[in-house]
């Protein structure tokens, strides 16, 4: 087809307009997003297995979370999903440079997340609360409290994987946003990676008391 | 080219935060108080409703075309099957041979150990 030049630079030849194009691209994220709370379902129903089997041990061995730590990362997380919500908002009204800060607020929260779950994680190894063969911890009343720390890490690792996967989706559209890639009228990518880290703060969400609020 | 996206206010957006914020504090505050097998109800409900803020407001959901929201809710209803039905296998073997809701395997006990000092109950009441 003869590229006829009438149509702006971000808009690919086979859609007819912006906004088909943006709802195409949202649509994909949304099914990807999809195929995101299905991967995490299955640690879901791994969780729910033995907590019902040992509900005791899960509300004895829970007490060993750190309840302030993981309430400062709920709002941490919190935070950082109004600044990517914030920034998306400022490329719409034409405000780039208010949207550059706030996705680097983003990350700087992203970043934040992750050193307090050091903090968490290295407690836990130091005090050996760690998965199947590698538990000797000795102060948990119940049966099997090493699987208490097998969903653990698992639940809290998968998702600290996401909180990076999102930090470089978030760094690539900030440095996209910075080349002046997006306007008012395309910004697409950034809404999609918007889309991605709220859900990584959706999942914290149910995360957080099922893991810090038992009982 | 006319713009159609729609821009949420500001206010919107910072008032969702504040409601996080708050349902934050409710649901650790409320994880302190006992109501017993209700607990868990309460800590999900208090997340669903947060889960929702952060999908309709954040995500768009609530402005978005439908079709994203439909599909978005399907994912969680499929969590939902894939916790039920496991369940009523795990927690329903009793129904049909008795003694045998629990772990099938009865070696993949590996760690236990018994209730016996009184400081033990002591940190437990605390939760």
């Amino acid at each position: 087809m003869e590229h006829t030049g009438d149509h702006p630079k971000f808009l690919a030849h086979h859609f007819s307009e912006a906004s088909q194009q943006q709802e195409s691209a949202k649509l994909g994220m949304w099914i990807f997003l999809v195929t995101e709370v299905l991967l995490f379902s299955g640690l879901f129903v791994f969780y729910a297995i033995f907590r019902a089997w040992h509900p005791d041990m899960f509300i004895n061995a829970h007490v060993h979370l750190n309840v302030y730590l993981g309430t400062l990362n709920t709002f941490v997380l919190i935070t950082s999903s109004l600044t990517v919500a914030l920034a998306i908002r400022g490329l719409q009204l034409k405000k780039n440079k208010q949207a550059i800060w706030l996705l680097i607020m983003t990350l700087i929260f992203a970043a934040i997340f992750l050193v307090v779950k050091y903090f968490e994680y290295s407690h836990k190894f130091h005090l050996g609360q760690l998965p199947g063969k590698f538990y000797s911890f000795d102060g948990i009343v119940g049966t099997n409290p090493h699987v208490f720390f097998s969903v653990y890490f698992l639940l809290t690792g998968l998702h600290g994987v996401h909180v990076i996967a999102g930090m470089i989706v978030i760094g690539y559209v900030l440095l996209r946003t910075i080349k002046g890639h997006f306007s008012a009228e395309y910004y697409t990518p950034v809404e999609n990676a918007g889309l991605y880290w709220h859900l990584v703060d959706l999942v914290w969400i149910f995360l957080f008391p099922l893991l810090y609020l038992i009982g | 080219m006319e713009n159609h996206h729609h821009i949420t206010p500001l206010k919107t957006y910072l008032g969702v935060a504040v409601g996080l914020f708050i349902l934050t504090v409710v649901t650790v505050a409320v994880s302190f108080l006992d109501f017993g097998p209700f607990n868990l109800v309460v800590a999900l409900l208090i997340a669903a409703i947060k889960g929702s803020l952060v999908a309709l407001f954040f995500m768009h959901l609530l402005y978005d075309n439908k079709l994203f929201g439909a599909i978005f809710s399907i994912s969680i209803a499929f969590v939902a099957i894939f916790i039920i039905l496991t369940m009523f296998d795990t927690m329903g073997r009793d129904m049909v041979v008795e003694g045998k809701s629990k772990p099938i395997n009865e070696k993949a006990v590996i760690y236990s150990k018994q209730d016996s000092s009184a400081a033990a109950d002591t940190t437990q009441s605390n939760h």
